[in-house]
């Protein structure tokens, strides 16, 4: 059933109804209680991505992050087992942990110094004869979330009864053996992470991804400031090739550069950039062959694809993006840099181009994000005019069919993936 | 909370009024007002050819090649960054935030020959629809003093901000 949203009813009408096939009530942006629906039944709902495996490298190994809003301390244990530990005395709710990362043996409150090892048991109670009778230590551990992980992507839920990680995640898990291919043949390692927040709704940043239409437009200064071959690498808004698919769940891939889309195909002719002639040199004398050598130049800007899971992370060409809602109308962002693991002399000399080229786009100063940051603001501004007008996302409605595996398909600028997107939405805000 | 004070460090053995301090203050003034009026063609110009320009995200960082940086320009990246900065195709930068910024508390880490170092702190107010963003940091210089006061140029110079390792707003501006 379609509601024609009029200014006196917009207001009224249930959340679920805000969305339909091809537009979104712009009160999904604003609407402080809808927020709120959206943090328990979507972000206390589903699985949230929390780190990568490389965050943890050893037992003892932790960071803290958030599930939603709940702050969570992600923890390697002894045995090597990932937690996710909601951040929060048992005893009267101090937060027991507030850096970032690190390594430690577990933690400890600094208020009365109950202390939790690092899979949350608590440990130890000063002065425990006033608790003789009244409680024990056995389950007053840190709370505990469900902790899952694919391809090295580790991901909580605060629901004990939905799907195994592997099932939400369904076809995306094709993709993501993909995306870590840019490790050209080692494993990928996180390099570091910028962080920035915008005064804006999560949506605006979960839709980007998924936005190739903005491309052009937006990160034309970006484009004017590369070298010609990786302006013609991204030169995808003519490309009838480059395609978005509806993967299900709400998860979506953008495949701006096709032919990297599996960057184990290579015939060989792609003409690696010049700039990067002197590391090929440096590789050269490392021992590295041909091979090797192109498998890792190629993957210098990832993979061609953006690869958007619902709800909170996407693997965007060369890095993983991260959106954490703050409030209705504010979102923090991490984009996190990655590259392979593996010999320093050969991998540092690749990462350390990885990490100029992530610092180009990416971060609070790119040449990219801030020019985001502006178009994302202005969207969370303009949304509080005439709440009763639709957000578009019908481009390419009409040349949309499934591809050979079954996906809805259209062209890299349609909005296939914000329907993907909020199709989902519709179905976890709706009541039943 | 503890009762052992940390003594305070020995002060600069050069005064704030050796002149090549002052001329070194001077440039970083001078920086500043045209850092705030956005005449970023005439800002570039006041940085040596092999000047880098960091603002890393761990505050204590000295070598930034193998780190993840807000900014790290070298002359490549610096004329890029003005080319966005004033062609007027960076949304980011044609409306940016006007900002006011103060750079004071001035300590000579080091003068040698023609090459005086500071620490300084800044502190940015940047004013932008309705909202004032702080951006508070230290600043290392290091100056190459020229034949005269027209060809002091910066070699080196490093944001440090208060909040590095944590979530900014994006800027339109540099700091
Ligand atoms: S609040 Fe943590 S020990 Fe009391
Ligand atoms: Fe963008």
């Amino acid at each position: 059933m379609t509601i024609e949203l009029t200014p006196q009813n917009v207001y009224d009408v249930a959340p679920a109804d805000l969305v339909q096939e091809d537009r979104v009530a712009g009160r999904v942006y604003t609407d402080p209680a809808i927020f709120e629906l959206e943090m328990v039944k979507i972000f206390e709902s589903t699985w949230i991505w929390v780190a990568h495996d490389s965050e943890l490298p050893k037992p003892g190994s932790f960071k803290s992050t958030f599930v939603g809003r709940h702050p969570v301390i992600v923890s390697r244990d002894r045995k090597g087992v990932v937690h996710t530990l909601v951040n929060r005395c048992r005893h009267r709710g101090a937060s027991v942990c507030e850096k970032r990362t690190g390594e430690a043996n577990g933690f400890t409150c600094p208020y009365h110094a109950w202390s939790y090892g690092l899979d949350g048991k608590l440990r130890g109670i000063p002065y425990p004869d006033g608790y003789e009778g009244v409680m024990s230590k056995e389950g007053m551990g840190l709370k505990k979330l469900r902790t899952e992980s694919y391809g090295g992507m580790i991901f909580a839920t605060l629901a004990d009864d939905i799907e195994p990680l592997e099932d939400f995640l369904g076809d995306v898990k094709t993709w993501i053996d993909r995306f870590m291919k840019q490790g050209g043949g080692y494993p990928i390692k996180v390099l570091g992470t910028h962080q920035f927040r915008f005064k804006g709704n999560w949506k605006i940043q979960l839709e980007n991804t998924t936005d190739g239409y903005h491309f052009p437009i937006v990160h034309r200064s970006w484009m004017a400031s590369v070298d010609a071959e990786t302006a013609d690498m991204m030169s995808f808004m003519t490309d009838p090739e480059a395609v978005t698919h509806d993967l299900g769940n709400g998860h979506s891939v953008g495949q701006m550069v096709p032919e990297h889309s599996d960057l184990d195909d290579d015939d060989g002719t792609e003409p690696l950039q010049a700039r990067f002639a002197p590391l090929v040199e440096r590789l050269r004398g490392h021992g590295l062959d041909d091979a090797a050598i192109r498998k890792l130049v190629r993957s210098m800007h990832g993979t061609g694809f953006n690869l958007n899971l619902f709800p909170n992370v996407s693997l965007s060409s060369a890095f993983f993006r991260t959106l954490r809602p703050i409030s209705v109308d504010e979102t923090v962002i991490e984009h996190v840099a990655i590259g392979p693991d593996g010999p320093p002399e050969i991998v540092d000399e690749v990462n350390r181009e990885r990490l100029r080229v992530h610092e180009h786009f990416q971060g609070p100063f790119g040449f990219g994000t801030p020019d985001d940051a502006e178009g994302w603001d202005r969207v969370q501004r303009g949304a509080a005019g005439a709440p009763e007008l639709p957000i578009m996302v019908n481009r390419g409605l009409a040349r949309e069919k499934p591809s050979p595996e079954g996906w809805a398909t259209s062209h890299i600028t349609d909005e296939t993936g914000m329907r993907a997107a909020y199709a989902h939405w519709k179905q976890m805000m709706s009541d039943d | 909370m503890t009762d052992t004070l940390t003594p305070a460090p020995a002060r600069s053995a050069v005064a704030i009024d050796d002149p090549r301090v002052r001329r070194a203050i001077e440039l970083v003034w001078h920086e500043a007002d045209l850092l705030d009026r956005k005449e970023y063609d005439a800002w570039q110009a006041l940085y040596a050819d092999d000047a880098i320009y960091v603002i890393p995200i761990e505050r204590d960082a000295e070598d930034f090649d193998d780190i993840l940086n807000m900014v790290y320009d070298d002359q490549r990246m610096r004329a890029m960054r003005v080319t966005r900065m004033t062609e007027g195709h960076a949304i980011a930068a044609v409306d940016a935030a006007v900002t006011v910024r103060t750079v004071s508390r001035f300590v000579v880490t080091g003068v040698e020959d023609s090459v005086v170092s500071l620490r300084a702190a800044q502190v940015l107010v940047a004013f932008k629809r309705g909202t004032h963003d702080l951006w508070a940091g230290d600043v290392d210089y290091r100056i190459r003093l020229g034949a005269d006061r027209a060809e002091d140029r910066f070699v080196r110079k490093v944001v440090r901000l208060v909040d590095a390792d944590a979530a900014t707003p994006a800027a339109g501006f540099l700091l």
